[in-house]
């Protein structure tokens, strides 16, 4: 199986709020070292700049550093561009009301305005461009709607110019030499279940494949097993004391502090553990798991993207 | 223990209101503190409590009895409280928001007829936006409340939103889908379907999404805002009157976040919609934060000490435990422990900041600490619903 990096297009997803901008950032600073990449976000909240230089980004991408250009989804660009591509339709200047009136269907119609994020994104890769495309995705359950909606106007849409162009999207979207879903998840309950769906979701209704998991926001292991009964001792009853004592000059109170909270870390990393190993087993093993230690630091944008993708070459191997 | 006599602020809140809407960023927490408040206010309160909750996490739904699928409200016993140790005055009880089966009956209440339902019901472009259509989850989720309450089965109702990919977008899921309904924009695509495309060459949309999408398909289109259609009036009167619901004086909102910077972004923006709006923000939660003694800087001294002294504390303390020969060991766990709570409380510190910065557009009602484990049971939910029900008291300022 080919390298993550070394697919065309990555899509990165996971549910709300669990690192899939910062992931998808990183993924695209560490393939940049080698490849031309593009990442694009989806849903444009201006998240993906801000991770680099914070200029704004938009739908014609721009270069942020060597090797690495970002660009913003905007549907109502990729109908025009569209448009004027494939049915060389002369009204570019007047497209606003039939835009808007397309924006009307798109938002009923299902797959409508899917087939048109997909199209340009499958576009970038087909155009060569960029050797790899990274999306950072909307939250997974619009992935699979994204992701299955050139099948899903194929089953539609009988006619149509649309239908026509499906064909080759689907070439490069169930090719899984060229693309991948990079699933990102915490060590948490809910983003875990999410992630399971959304992988098992995937082959059935997409026919694009899981490229690779990550497990973002992974506490450290505090202790081996030999550690943890010792800390268990210091934990039991009259432990505070003892350590207040052997520290020498200081009160139990604070000492208990800094005990309990080394308790809640580990218990906290303990359910977390749980989890990813659930995941863990509800996947291929041959499917990429790659952590992403908890950042403590305070950094933020284009640093904390620097860690991280530290972090994902260490687990590659890069 | 038994229910707390003196009444708090939210108790006189929550007597003056009989729906209380959870609202907030993905993930902190919207669903178990709905629970929580809805589980303490029914032990608190002689009344009748409902909770609708969207996509609850698996032992929040055991916990809370409503692990099957569908629409139907169940009772939590009230042998379950008395198991987690407390004699509640009043009754919960959970539902959960099933979009699809939502929409279905609504359909099926508002067509003019059993035929045109059943069209609805079966046309495949229905089927695709019953469980996808833009805003279509957040405004089921008001429409579900809204019937609810009409009902009067409940003095308060607890109601959960679903995730969105803003937390403002159920807040105006009303006006548009009011806005969708009424617009000029639906009647034009709906006419010609009436007159079965022959005007249509004539039309440049058409000409377009003709070329775009083929002419079967916008047919469908059509065909199903055709039979919307006859909805139509029912439809916009009721998302107003939902829309009215959201504002009236019986309804509160609770914001729920935790302190990191996204989310506390997300929330504070929430909040600010919420007073543009007009609607009543009555609790603001900060959940998942960390213990106050993270903040206390006699024991970040302990921290760095365990850290700069591991060696030699470590061969102090291995004779008092008797731990002769792994004085290396031990301290590595010195060291450990010292580290761990140098970077929690750098975290702490963070969540200091952010509910200070939240404070100052609102007052933060209540915080909820991190719990250790997952939230599991009814001891959890009763555990937040009492932080819920306590003030803050400062318990994460910084010392
Ligand atoms: N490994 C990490 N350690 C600590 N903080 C992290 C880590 N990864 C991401 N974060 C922080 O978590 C927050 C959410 O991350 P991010 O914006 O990447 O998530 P997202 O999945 O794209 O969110 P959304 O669904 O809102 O688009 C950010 O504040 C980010 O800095
Ligand atoms: N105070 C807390 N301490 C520890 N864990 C918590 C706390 N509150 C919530 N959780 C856990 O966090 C996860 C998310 O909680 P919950 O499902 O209530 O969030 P939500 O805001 O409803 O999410 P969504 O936006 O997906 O609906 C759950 O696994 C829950 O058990
Ligand atoms: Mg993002
Ligand atoms: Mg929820």
């Amino acid at each position: 199986m080919a390298g993550l990096l070394d697919r065309r297009l990555l899509f990165v997803t996971g549910k709300g709020g669990v690192g899939k901008t910062t992931v998808a950032t990183a993924l695209g600073l560490l393939a940049s070292s080698r490849r031309r990449v593009l990442v694009c976000e989806v849903e444009p909240k201006g998240d993906v700049a801000a991770a680099f230089d914070g200029e704004p980004a938009g739908f014609v991408p721009r270069e942020v550093a060597r090797g690495l250009s970002v660009m913003e989804m905007d549907t109502e660009a990729s109908l025009r561009e569209y448009l004027r591509l494939y049915l060389r339709v002369p009204m570019v200047g007047r497209i606003g009301p039939v835009a808007r009136a397309f924006d009307f269907v798109a938002s009923a119609a299902p797959g409508v305005r899917e087939i048109l994020t997909v199209g340009k994104l499958c576009y970038e890769v087909r155009e060569g461009h960029f050797d790899l495309v990274i999306v950072d995705s909307a939250a997974s359950g619009h992935v699979v709607g994204q992701l299955a909606a050139p099948v899903g106007i194929n089953d539609l849409v009988k006619v149509g110019a649309v239908r026509s162009q499906t064909r080759w999207m689907l070439d490069i979207l169930q090719d899984p030499a060229q693309t991948g879903v990079v699933v990102v998840s915490t060590p948490e309950e809910m983003p875990v279940n999410e992630a399971i769906d959304l992988a098992s979701r995937l082959g059935r209704e997409t026919g694009v494949s899981l490229a690779g998991l990550v497990a973002n926001r992974v506490l450290p292991e505090l202790f081996s097993r030999g550690e943890q009964e010792i800390f268990d001792e210091l934990s039991a009853e009259a432990g505070a004391e003892r350590l207040a004592d052997a520290l020498g000059d200081c009160s139990v109170r604070p000492v208990a502090e800094v005990l309990e909270a080394a308790a809640l870390a580990v218990r906290i990393r303990r359910s977390g553990a749980e989890h990813l190993e659930r995941l863990r087993s509800a996947v291929e093993p041959e499917v990429p798991f790659l952590f992403v230690p908890y950042l403590f630091g305070r950094s933020h944008g284009a640093r904390a993207v620097r860690q991280v993708a530290d972090a994902l070459g260490e687990e590659l191997g890069a | 223990m038994s229910p707390r006599t003196t009444s708090t602020s939210l108790d006189r809140l929550l007597a003056s209101r009989e729906i209380v809407v959870a609202g907030g960023p993905g993930g902190v927490g919207k669903t178990t503190t709905a629970a929580a408040l809805a589980v303490m206010a029914s032990v608190r309160a002689n009344a009748k409590v409902l909770v609708i909750t969207v996509d609850p996490a698996r032992r929040l739904a055991d916990a809370l009895g409503v692990g099957g699928i569908g629409n139907a409200a169940t009772r939590v016993p009230r042998e379950a409280f008395v198991a987690a140790g407390v004699q509640p005055r009043g009754s919960l009880f959970a539902a959960m928001l099933d979009t699809k089966q939502s929409w279905d009956a609504f359909v099926r209440r508002q067509a003019p007829d059993k035929a045109t339902a059943e069209r609805i019901l079966s046309n495949p472009i229905y089927q695709n936006i019953s469980g996808r259509f833009a805003q279509g989850h957040e405004y089921i989720a008001m429409e579900r409340l809204y019937e609810i309450h009409a009902e009067g089965e409940y003095d308060l109702v607890v109601v959960d939103t679903p995730p969105t990919r803003e937390a403002l977008d159920f807040l105006d899921a009303p006006r548009r889908m009011a806005e969708f309904f009424a617009s000029r924009l639906l009647r034009w695509l709906v006419a010609p379907a009436r007159s079965r495309l022959v005007s249509l060459a004539s039309r440049p949309f058409y000409q377009v999404a003709d070329r775009i999408l083929g002419t079967q398909f916008l047919e469908d289109v059509g065909e199903f805002f055709l039979l919307f259609q006859s909805m139509y009036e029912g439809f916009v009167a009721r998302a107003r009157a939902v829309g009215a619901l959201l504002r009236d004086e019986g309804t509160t909102f609770m914001v729920v976040t935790t302190l990191e910077a996204v989310p506390a972004h997300e929330a504070a923006r929430f909040v600010a919609a919420l007073a543009e709006r007009r609607l009543h923000l009555g609790l603001l939660v900060a959940n998942k934060v960390l213990p106050a003694s993270l903040s206390d800087p006699e024991a970040a001294v302990v921290a760095d000490a365990l850290q700069a002294r591991a060696a030699e504390t470590a061969a102090r303390l291995a004779e008092a435990l008797g731990l002769g020969g792994d004085v290396a060991r031990l301290t590595r766990v010195l060291e450990e422990i010292g580290r761990s709570f140098s970077n929690f409380e750098l975290v702490a510190s963070r969540q200091a900041e952010l509910l200070a910065e939240m404070a100052k557009a609102h007052e933060v009602t209540a915080t909820v600490p991190h719990l250790p484990g997952e939230v599991s049971g009814l001891g959890d939910l009763l555990e937040i619903g009492r932080r819920l029900f306590s003030a803050p008291g400062g318990r994460s300022s910084r010392g």
